[in-house]
Protein backbone atom coordinates (compact mmCIF):
# COMPACT_ATOMS: atom_id res chain seq x y z
CA UNK A 1 0.00 0.00 0.00
CA UNK A 2 1.29 3.62 -0.91
CA UNK A 3 -0.11 6.09 1.79
CA UNK A 4 1.12 10.47 0.60
CA UNK A 5 0.29 12.13 3.86
CA UNK A 6 0.81 16.17 3.83
CA UNK A 7 3.67 16.17 0.82
CA UNK A 8 4.78 19.89 -0.06
CA UNK A 9 7.66 19.99 -2.76
CA UNK A 10 8.77 23.57 -3.83
CA UNK A 11 12.26 23.81 -6.47
CA UNK A 12 13.83 27.26 -6.11
CA UNK A 13 10.77 28.74 -4.13
CA UNK A 14 8.13 27.91 -6.87
CA UNK A 15 5.73 25.47 -4.96
CA UNK A 16 4.66 22.60 -7.37
CA UNK A 17 3.21 20.32 -4.55
CA UNK A 18 0.95 21.69 -1.58
CA UNK A 19 -0.25 19.40 0.62
CA UNK A 20 -1.12 15.91 -1.26
CA UNK A 21 -2.71 13.24 0.58
CA UNK A 22 -3.18 10.04 -1.21
CA UNK A 23 -3.98 6.59 -0.47
CA UNK A 24 -3.21 3.93 -2.90
CA UNK A 25 -4.27 0.55 -1.84
CA UNK A 26 -2.73 -2.76 -2.51
CA UNK A 27 -2.93 -4.25 -6.02
CA UNK A 28 -5.51 -1.31 -6.73
CA UNK A 29 -4.30 1.12 -10.08
CA UNK A 30 -4.73 4.40 -9.30
CA UNK A 31 -4.08 6.85 -12.67
CA UNK A 32 -3.59 10.26 -11.75
CA UNK A 33 -4.50 12.94 -13.74
CA UNK A 34 -3.70 16.99 -13.94
CA UNK A 35 -2.32 19.37 -16.56
CA UNK A 36 0.96 19.24 -17.87
CA UNK A 37 3.24 20.47 -15.55
CA UNK A 38 1.22 20.47 -12.18
CA UNK A 39 3.35 17.87 -10.22
CA UNK A 40 2.22 14.55 -11.92
CA UNK A 41 6.14 13.31 -12.36
CA UNK A 42 7.33 15.10 -9.30
CA UNK A 43 4.69 12.90 -7.39
CA UNK A 44 5.88 9.77 -8.79
CA UNK A 45 10.12 10.83 -8.12
CA UNK A 46 8.82 11.29 -4.65
CA UNK A 47 6.91 8.01 -4.24
CA UNK A 48 10.16 5.95 -5.54
CA UNK A 49 12.33 8.31 -3.29
CA UNK A 50 14.11 9.97 -6.46
CA UNK A 51 13.06 13.60 -4.99
CA UNK A 52 12.69 14.35 -1.38
CA UNK A 53 9.36 16.29 -0.32
CA UNK A 54 9.75 19.58 1.78
CA UNK A 55 7.04 18.35 4.11
CA UNK A 56 5.23 15.27 4.93
CA UNK A 57 5.66 11.11 4.52
CA UNK A 58 5.16 9.19 1.85
CA UNK A 59 4.78 5.08 3.38
CA UNK A 60 5.31 2.17 1.70
CA UNK A 61 4.13 -0.49 2.94
CA UNK A 62 3.87 1.57 6.54
CA UNK A 63 7.66 1.98 6.13
CA UNK A 64 8.25 6.44 5.90
CA UNK A 65 10.55 6.35 2.64
CA UNK A 66 11.26 9.89 3.69
CA UNK A 67 13.10 9.06 6.52
CA UNK A 68 14.86 6.08 5.93
CA UNK A 69 18.89 5.98 5.27
CA UNK A 70 19.70 5.28 1.63
CA UNK A 71 20.47 1.42 2.12
CA UNK A 72 17.18 0.79 3.46
CA UNK A 73 15.85 3.36 0.08
CA UNK A 74 17.63 1.15 -1.99
CA UNK A 75 16.35 -1.89 -0.43
CA UNK A 76 12.35 -0.35 -0.68
CA UNK A 77 13.45 -0.06 -4.36
CA UNK A 78 13.84 -3.26 -5.13
CA UNK A 79 10.16 -3.95 -4.33
CA UNK A 80 9.59 -0.96 -7.21
CA UNK A 81 9.72 -0.48 -10.63
CA UNK A 82 9.37 2.83 -12.61
CA UNK A 83 8.86 3.58 -16.44
CA UNK A 84 10.06 7.08 -17.55
CA UNK A 85 8.25 9.55 -19.51
CA UNK A 86 11.69 9.04 -22.33
CA UNK A 87 11.79 5.41 -21.32
CA UNK A 88 15.24 6.18 -19.83
CA UNK A 89 17.09 2.84 -21.47
CA UNK A 90 20.28 2.71 -20.79
CA UNK A 91 21.33 3.52 -24.32
CA UNK A 92 25.07 1.61 -24.04
CA UNK A 93 23.33 -1.33 -22.92
CA UNK A 94 21.81 -4.06 -25.44
CA UNK A 95 17.76 -4.68 -25.02
CA UNK A 96 18.32 -8.15 -23.21
CA UNK A 97 21.16 -6.23 -20.67
CA UNK A 98 18.88 -3.30 -20.07
CA UNK A 99 16.14 -5.58 -19.30
CA UNK A 100 18.73 -7.66 -17.04
CA UNK A 101 20.36 -5.29 -15.31
CA UNK A 102 18.61 -5.36 -12.01
CA UNK A 103 18.24 -9.44 -12.12
CA UNK A 104 21.98 -9.98 -12.62
CA UNK A 105 22.56 -7.08 -9.66
CA UNK A 106 20.00 -8.17 -7.05
CA UNK A 107 18.34 -11.80 -7.89
CA UNK A 108 21.50 -13.86 -6.97
CA UNK A 109 19.84 -16.33 -9.84
CA UNK A 110 21.92 -18.45 -12.07
CA UNK A 111 22.66 -16.46 -15.40
CA UNK A 112 20.95 -19.33 -17.00
CA UNK A 113 17.60 -18.52 -15.13
CA UNK A 114 18.23 -14.79 -15.57
CA UNK A 115 18.10 -15.39 -19.53
CA UNK A 116 14.94 -17.16 -18.72
CA UNK A 117 13.51 -14.24 -17.10
CA UNK A 118 14.87 -11.76 -19.49
CA UNK A 119 13.22 -13.91 -22.67
CA UNK A 120 9.72 -14.00 -20.72
CA UNK A 121 9.68 -10.66 -19.89
CA UNK A 122 10.29 -9.79 -23.16
CA UNK A 123 7.40 -12.10 -24.80
CA UNK A 124 5.33 -10.58 -22.09
CA UNK A 125 5.46 -7.17 -24.18
CA UNK A 126 5.89 -9.00 -27.21
CA UNK A 127 9.69 -8.32 -28.37
CA UNK A 128 10.76 -11.75 -28.59
CA UNK A 129 14.61 -11.84 -30.38
CA UNK A 130 15.14 -8.34 -30.10
CA UNK A 131 17.39 -8.54 -26.71
CA UNK A 132 20.64 -8.31 -29.25
CA UNK A 133 19.46 -4.55 -30.36
CA UNK A 134 20.66 -1.13 -29.21
CA UNK A 135 17.94 1.14 -27.96
CA UNK A 136 18.81 3.70 -30.37
CA UNK A 137 17.73 0.76 -32.80
CA UNK A 138 14.33 0.64 -31.17
CA UNK A 139 11.32 3.05 -32.40
CA UNK A 140 9.37 4.64 -29.75
CA UNK A 141 6.44 2.22 -28.89
CA UNK A 142 9.43 -0.44 -28.92
CA UNK A 143 11.32 1.47 -26.18
CA UNK A 144 8.35 1.77 -24.19
CA UNK A 145 8.00 -1.40 -24.41
CA UNK A 146 11.50 -2.59 -23.53
CA UNK A 147 11.12 -0.19 -21.05
CA UNK A 148 8.10 -2.05 -19.62
CA UNK A 149 10.00 -5.24 -19.53
CA UNK A 150 12.94 -3.91 -17.66
CA UNK A 151 10.07 -2.47 -15.11
CA UNK A 152 8.71 -6.21 -14.38
CA UNK A 153 11.56 -8.08 -14.78
CA UNK A 154 12.27 -8.19 -11.02
CA UNK A 155 8.91 -8.73 -10.04
CA UNK A 156 7.74 -5.58 -8.17
CA UNK A 157 4.54 -5.41 -5.72
CA UNK A 158 4.67 -1.53 -7.14
CA UNK A 159 5.07 -0.03 -10.51
CA UNK A 160 4.75 3.82 -11.57
CA UNK A 161 4.46 4.56 -14.89
CA UNK A 162 4.70 8.20 -16.29
CA UNK A 163 2.96 9.23 -19.12
CA UNK A 164 3.11 5.61 -20.89
CA UNK A 165 1.67 6.83 -24.16
CA UNK A 166 3.27 10.76 -24.61
CA UNK A 167 4.66 10.74 -27.50
CA UNK A 168 3.38 7.53 -29.45
CA UNK A 169 0.87 7.42 -32.38
CA UNK A 170 -2.60 6.46 -31.30
CA UNK A 171 -2.09 2.94 -32.44
CA UNK A 172 0.94 2.15 -30.11
CA UNK A 173 -0.17 4.19 -27.51
CA UNK A 174 -3.30 1.86 -27.61
CA UNK A 175 -1.39 -1.15 -27.85
CA UNK A 176 0.83 -0.26 -24.85
CA UNK A 177 -2.46 0.64 -22.41
CA UNK A 178 -3.57 -2.49 -23.90
CA UNK A 179 -0.16 -3.57 -22.63
CA UNK A 180 -0.11 -2.25 -18.96
CA UNK A 181 -4.14 -3.67 -18.58
CA UNK A 182 -2.88 -7.01 -19.31
CA UNK A 183 0.29 -6.96 -17.23
CA UNK A 184 -1.95 -5.66 -14.34
CA UNK A 185 -4.11 -8.74 -14.50
CA UNK A 186 -0.98 -11.19 -14.95
CA UNK A 187 1.32 -9.53 -12.11
CA UNK A 188 -1.20 -7.80 -9.86
CA UNK A 189 1.45 -5.00 -8.89
CA UNK A 190 -0.34 -1.88 -7.14
CA UNK A 191 -0.08 0.69 -10.10
CA UNK A 192 0.40 4.84 -10.16
CA UNK A 193 -0.01 5.94 -13.82
CA UNK A 194 0.45 9.48 -14.31
CA UNK A 195 -1.36 10.85 -17.59
CA UNK A 196 -3.05 13.97 -18.72
CA UNK A 197 -4.46 11.45 -21.30
CA UNK A 198 -8.21 11.29 -19.55
CA UNK A 199 -9.26 8.12 -22.25
CA UNK A 200 -6.12 6.18 -21.01
CA UNK A 201 -7.06 6.95 -17.46
CA UNK A 202 -10.81 5.37 -17.97
CA UNK A 203 -9.47 2.45 -19.49
CA UNK A 204 -6.56 1.15 -16.82
CA UNK A 205 -7.72 3.26 -13.87
CA UNK A 206 -9.64 1.65 -11.35
CA UNK A 207 -9.87 4.52 -9.54
CA UNK A 208 -8.72 8.56 -10.78
CA UNK A 209 -6.96 11.13 -9.11
CA UNK A 210 -6.91 14.51 -10.33
CA UNK A 211 -3.95 16.63 -8.77
CA UNK A 212 -4.60 20.62 -9.03
CA UNK A 213 -2.64 23.49 -7.78
CA UNK A 214 -0.23 21.28 -5.91
CA UNK A 215 -3.19 19.19 -4.12
CA UNK A 216 -5.54 15.89 -5.11
CA UNK A 217 -8.98 17.68 -6.02
CA UNK A 218 -10.93 14.59 -6.79
CA UNK A 219 -10.41 10.75 -6.08
CA UNK A 220 -12.84 8.30 -7.49
CA UNK A 221 -13.63 5.95 -9.62
CA UNK A 222 -13.94 6.62 -13.55
CA UNK A 223 -17.96 6.61 -13.82
CA UNK A 224 -17.76 9.50 -10.72
CA UNK A 225 -14.97 11.88 -12.45
CA UNK A 226 -17.20 11.49 -15.62
CA UNK A 227 -19.95 12.51 -13.03
CA UNK A 228 -18.68 15.53 -11.23
CA UNK A 229 -19.77 18.69 -10.72
CA UNK A 230 -16.73 20.35 -9.74
CA UNK A 231 -16.21 23.25 -12.04
CA UNK A 232 -12.58 22.43 -12.76
CA UNK A 233 -12.72 18.60 -13.26
CA UNK A 234 -15.96 19.56 -15.62
CA UNK A 235 -13.54 21.52 -17.35
CA UNK A 236 -10.72 19.06 -17.24
CA UNK A 237 -12.86 15.68 -18.72
CA UNK A 238 -14.84 18.23 -21.45
CA UNK A 239 -11.11 19.70 -22.46
CA UNK A 240 -11.97 23.21 -22.01
CA UNK A 241 -9.63 25.71 -20.56
CA UNK A 242 -9.44 25.82 -16.15
CA UNK B 1 17.15 47.40 -13.79
CA UNK B 2 21.06 46.38 -14.09
CA UNK B 3 22.34 45.18 -10.96
CA UNK B 4 25.47 46.81 -9.84
CA UNK B 5 28.95 45.18 -9.33
CA UNK B 6 28.90 44.41 -5.79
CA UNK B 7 25.72 42.55 -6.03
CA UNK B 8 27.33 41.01 -9.15
CA UNK B 9 30.36 39.76 -7.47
CA UNK B 10 27.35 38.84 -4.33
CA UNK B 11 25.56 36.31 -6.85
CA UNK B 12 28.98 35.12 -7.74
CA UNK B 13 30.74 34.53 -5.06
CA UNK B 14 27.41 32.75 -3.40
CA UNK B 15 26.90 30.52 -6.29
CA UNK B 16 30.67 29.38 -6.31
CA UNK B 17 30.06 28.39 -2.50
CA UNK B 18 26.36 26.47 -3.39
CA UNK B 19 29.08 24.61 -6.18
CA UNK B 20 31.66 23.84 -3.58
CA UNK B 21 28.80 22.70 -0.78
CA UNK B 22 27.47 20.11 -3.85
CA UNK B 23 30.60 19.05 -4.98
CA UNK B 24 31.42 18.44 -1.33
CA UNK B 25 28.34 16.18 -1.09
CA UNK B 26 29.01 14.54 -4.31
CA UNK B 27 32.67 13.42 -3.12
CA UNK B 28 30.86 12.45 0.39
CA UNK B 29 27.95 10.18 -1.68
CA UNK B 30 31.22 8.61 -3.90
CA UNK B 31 33.33 7.91 -0.66
CA UNK B 32 30.61 5.82 0.98
CA UNK B 33 29.56 4.21 -2.47
CA UNK B 34 33.26 2.75 -2.62
CA UNK B 35 31.67 0.47 0.02
CA UNK B 36 29.57 -0.84 -3.10
CA UNK B 37 31.75 -3.23 -4.22
CA UNK B 38 29.71 -5.53 -6.23
CA UNK B 39 28.17 -3.03 -7.90
CA UNK B 40 30.97 -1.38 -9.64
CA UNK B 41 33.49 -4.16 -9.26
CA UNK B 42 32.88 -5.97 -13.16
CA UNK B 43 33.18 -2.05 -14.47
CA UNK B 44 36.27 -1.07 -13.49
CA UNK B 45 38.45 -3.04 -15.98
CA UNK B 46 36.64 -1.42 -19.11
CA UNK B 47 36.98 2.20 -17.42
CA UNK B 48 40.67 1.59 -17.27
CA UNK B 49 40.91 0.47 -20.72
CA UNK B 50 38.85 3.52 -21.81
CA UNK B 51 40.57 6.36 -19.47
CA UNK B 52 44.21 4.62 -19.76
CA UNK B 53 44.80 2.11 -22.96
CA UNK B 54 42.52 4.07 -25.46
CA UNK B 55 43.97 7.38 -24.22
CA UNK B 56 47.71 5.81 -24.67
CA UNK B 57 48.15 7.00 -28.50
CA UNK B 58 47.63 10.83 -27.34
CA UNK B 59 49.44 10.77 -24.53
CA UNK B 60 52.36 9.35 -26.67
CA UNK B 61 52.13 11.76 -29.23
CA UNK B 62 51.93 14.55 -26.86
CA UNK B 63 55.15 12.97 -24.44
CA UNK B 64 57.33 12.97 -27.62
CA UNK B 65 56.86 16.29 -28.79
CA UNK B 66 57.04 17.85 -25.42
CA UNK B 67 60.57 16.04 -24.59
CA UNK B 68 61.71 17.15 -27.67
CA UNK B 69 60.44 20.93 -27.07
CA UNK B 70 61.61 20.51 -23.91
CA UNK B 71 65.40 19.37 -24.90
CA UNK B 72 65.46 22.11 -27.57
CA UNK B 73 64.29 24.96 -25.48
CA UNK B 74 67.15 24.01 -22.56
CA UNK B 75 69.97 22.96 -24.95
CA UNK B 76 69.05 26.83 -26.48
CA UNK B 77 69.20 28.41 -22.79
CA UNK B 78 72.35 27.15 -21.33
CA UNK B 79 74.36 27.57 -23.98
CA UNK B 80 77.51 29.24 -23.69
CA UNK B 81 76.50 29.59 -20.19
CA UNK B 82 77.03 26.00 -18.50
CA UNK B 83 77.88 22.83 -20.19
CA UNK B 84 75.55 21.49 -22.28
CA UNK B 85 75.21 17.41 -20.38
CA UNK B 86 73.16 19.81 -17.48
CA UNK B 87 70.23 19.55 -20.73
CA UNK B 88 69.76 16.29 -19.24
CA UNK B 89 69.11 17.10 -15.95
CA UNK B 90 66.84 19.60 -16.56
CA UNK B 91 64.91 17.75 -18.75
CA UNK B 92 64.81 15.16 -16.49
CA UNK B 93 63.33 17.16 -13.73
CA UNK B 94 61.36 18.86 -15.78
CA UNK B 95 59.62 15.88 -17.00
CA UNK B 96 59.60 13.89 -14.22
CA UNK B 97 58.06 15.84 -11.75
CA UNK B 98 56.20 18.70 -13.71
CA UNK B 99 55.27 19.08 -17.39
CA UNK B 100 54.92 15.33 -17.64
CA UNK B 101 52.06 15.18 -15.09
CA UNK B 102 50.25 18.46 -15.86
CA UNK B 103 50.64 17.65 -20.00
CA UNK B 104 49.33 14.28 -18.99
CA UNK B 105 46.34 15.76 -16.70
CA UNK B 106 45.43 18.54 -19.37
CA UNK B 107 45.53 16.12 -22.26
CA UNK B 108 43.07 13.71 -20.04
CA UNK B 109 40.77 16.43 -18.87
CA UNK B 110 40.26 16.85 -22.51
CA UNK B 111 39.55 13.43 -23.67
CA UNK B 112 38.41 11.82 -20.58
CA UNK B 113 37.18 14.65 -19.11
CA UNK B 114 34.79 15.83 -21.88
CA UNK B 115 33.95 12.29 -22.38
CA UNK B 116 32.87 11.67 -19.02
CA UNK B 117 30.79 14.73 -18.26
CA UNK B 118 29.26 14.58 -21.64
CA UNK B 119 27.99 10.89 -21.14
CA UNK B 120 26.48 11.48 -17.70
CA UNK B 121 25.34 14.44 -18.55
CA UNK B 122 23.59 12.93 -21.33
CA UNK B 123 22.26 10.19 -18.94
CA UNK B 124 21.02 12.83 -16.59
CA UNK B 125 19.12 14.94 -18.89
CA UNK B 126 17.09 11.44 -20.78
CA UNK B 127 16.67 10.15 -16.78
CA UNK B 128 19.00 7.47 -17.25
CA UNK B 129 20.78 8.31 -13.66
CA UNK B 130 16.79 8.11 -11.96
CA UNK B 131 16.33 5.25 -13.93
CA UNK B 132 19.29 3.09 -12.38
CA UNK B 133 18.60 4.46 -8.97
CA UNK B 134 14.75 3.39 -9.37
CA UNK B 135 16.23 -0.39 -10.10
CA UNK B 136 17.86 -0.02 -6.43
CA UNK B 137 21.16 0.74 -8.03
CA UNK B 138 23.46 3.19 -6.66
CA UNK B 139 24.31 5.35 -9.15
CA UNK B 140 27.57 6.52 -7.78
CA UNK B 141 28.82 3.25 -7.51
CA UNK B 142 27.49 2.52 -11.06
CA UNK B 143 29.09 5.35 -12.55
CA UNK B 144 31.43 7.32 -10.61
CA UNK B 145 33.62 5.14 -8.75
CA UNK B 146 34.87 2.61 -11.30
CA UNK B 147 35.86 5.63 -13.48
CA UNK B 148 37.42 7.54 -10.19
CA UNK B 149 39.45 4.11 -9.41
CA UNK B 150 40.58 3.75 -13.06
CA UNK B 151 41.17 7.39 -13.26
CA UNK B 152 43.77 7.17 -9.98
CA UNK B 153 45.34 3.51 -11.14
CA UNK B 154 45.53 4.42 -15.02
CA UNK B 155 46.87 8.40 -14.75
CA UNK B 156 50.01 6.84 -12.69
CA UNK B 157 50.75 4.37 -15.45
CA UNK B 158 50.62 6.60 -18.25
CA UNK B 159 52.80 9.17 -16.24
CA UNK B 160 55.19 6.40 -16.53
CA UNK B 161 54.65 6.16 -19.89
CA UNK B 162 55.08 9.52 -20.40
CA UNK B 163 58.11 10.13 -18.36
CA UNK B 164 60.11 7.37 -20.76
CA UNK B 165 58.49 8.60 -23.69
CA UNK B 166 59.38 12.42 -23.05
CA UNK B 167 62.95 11.16 -21.99
CA UNK B 168 63.51 10.04 -25.07
CA UNK B 169 62.27 12.10 -27.17
CA UNK B 170 63.99 14.72 -25.38
CA UNK B 171 67.23 12.58 -26.07
CA UNK B 172 66.85 12.02 -29.52
CA UNK B 173 66.20 15.88 -30.29
CA UNK B 174 69.34 16.73 -27.86
CA UNK B 175 71.44 14.30 -30.01
CA UNK B 176 70.30 15.03 -33.24
CA UNK B 177 69.18 18.73 -33.48
CA UNK B 178 71.25 20.28 -30.45
CA UNK B 179 74.65 18.50 -30.38
CA UNK B 180 74.80 17.01 -27.64
CA UNK B 181 76.22 13.43 -27.15
CA UNK B 182 74.13 10.55 -26.00
CA UNK B 183 76.79 10.39 -23.55
CA UNK B 184 76.70 13.88 -21.92
CA UNK B 185 73.04 13.46 -22.21
CA UNK B 186 72.55 10.76 -19.88
CA UNK B 187 75.44 12.06 -17.68
CA UNK B 188 73.57 14.85 -17.13
CA UNK B 189 70.33 12.87 -16.87
CA UNK B 190 71.44 11.06 -14.14
CA UNK B 191 73.72 13.63 -12.49
CA UNK B 192 70.82 15.36 -10.40
CA UNK B 193 68.38 12.29 -10.31
CA UNK B 194 66.55 11.43 -6.85
CA UNK B 195 64.07 8.91 -7.06
CA UNK B 196 61.82 11.38 -5.37
CA UNK B 197 61.44 13.49 -9.01
CA UNK B 198 59.25 10.47 -9.99
CA UNK B 199 57.52 9.43 -6.95
CA UNK B 200 56.58 13.15 -6.52
CA UNK B 201 55.13 13.02 -10.50
CA UNK B 202 53.21 9.40 -9.23
CA UNK B 203 51.81 11.42 -6.65
CA UNK B 204 50.53 14.02 -8.45
CA UNK B 205 49.09 11.74 -11.34
CA UNK B 206 47.12 10.43 -8.38
CA UNK B 207 45.89 12.91 -7.33
CA UNK B 208 45.46 14.51 -10.94
CA UNK B 209 43.74 11.61 -11.64
CA UNK B 210 41.36 11.72 -8.99
CA UNK B 211 40.42 15.45 -10.45
CA UNK B 212 40.07 14.52 -14.10
CA UNK B 213 36.94 11.72 -13.31
CA UNK B 214 35.41 13.44 -10.11
CA UNK B 215 35.30 17.01 -11.52
CA UNK B 216 33.70 15.76 -14.40
CA UNK B 217 31.49 14.07 -12.77
CA UNK B 218 30.38 16.58 -10.69
CA UNK B 219 29.30 18.55 -14.15
CA UNK B 220 27.79 15.38 -15.50
CA UNK B 221 25.84 14.82 -12.45
CA UNK B 222 24.72 18.57 -12.42
CA UNK B 223 23.48 18.69 -15.89
CA UNK B 224 20.41 20.75 -16.72
CA UNK B 225 18.50 21.70 -19.91
CA UNK B 226 18.64 19.67 -22.77
CA UNK B 227 21.99 19.33 -25.28
CA UNK B 228 23.00 23.11 -24.50
CA UNK B 229 23.12 21.83 -20.91
CA UNK B 230 25.59 18.97 -22.17
CA UNK B 231 27.55 21.09 -23.73
CA UNK B 232 27.88 23.83 -21.11
CA UNK B 233 28.33 21.24 -18.34
CA UNK B 234 31.40 19.55 -20.68
CA UNK B 235 33.06 23.15 -21.14
CA UNK B 236 33.08 23.91 -17.58
CA UNK B 237 34.20 20.54 -16.61
CA UNK B 238 37.20 20.92 -19.03
CA UNK B 239 37.88 24.06 -17.81
CA UNK B 240 37.66 23.63 -14.28
CA UNK B 241 39.35 20.46 -14.13
CA UNK B 242 42.17 22.47 -15.74
CA UNK B 243 42.16 24.78 -13.46
CA UNK B 244 42.03 22.35 -10.70
CA UNK B 245 45.08 20.68 -12.15
CA UNK B 246 47.01 23.80 -11.74
CA UNK B 247 46.07 24.35 -8.26
CA UNK B 248 46.76 20.78 -7.09
CA UNK B 249 50.19 20.95 -8.88
CA UNK B 250 50.84 23.71 -7.07
CA UNK B 251 50.13 22.73 -3.50
CA UNK B 252 51.40 19.22 -4.11
CA UNK B 253 54.96 20.55 -4.84
CA UNK B 254 54.71 23.06 -1.99
CA UNK B 255 54.40 19.63 0.43
CA UNK B 256 56.86 17.29 -1.39
CA UNK B 257 59.71 19.48 -2.19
Amino acid sequence: MVEIKGVFKSFEGKSVLSGVDLQVQRGETMVVIGRSGCGKTVLLKLIIGLLKPDHGSILIDGIDIVRVKYKKLLELRKRMAMLFQGAALFDSLTVEENVGLALRRHSGLPEEEIKDRIRQCLAMVELEGTGHLMPAELSGGMKKRVAIARAIAMGPGIVLYDEPTTGLDPITAQNIVSLIADLQNRISATSIVVTHDLSVAYQIGQRIAMLHDGRIRFVGSPEQIKTSEDEIIKHFVSGGSI
Amino acid sequence: MGHSPAQLAHGKLIRFFDQLGKFGILLSRVFRAFSDFPTYRHLIVGQMKTIGMESLPVVVLTSIFVGMVASIQTAYQLRGRVPLYFTGSAVGKMIFLEVGPVTTAFVLSGRVGASIAAQLGTMKITEQIDALESMALNAMAYLVVPRVVAGMVMLPVLIIFTDAIGIAGSWLTAVLSAGISSHDFFKGLQMFFLPMDVIGGLIKAFFFGLTVTLVPSFYGFNTTGGAEGVGRATTNAVVVCCLSILVLDYIIAAIIL
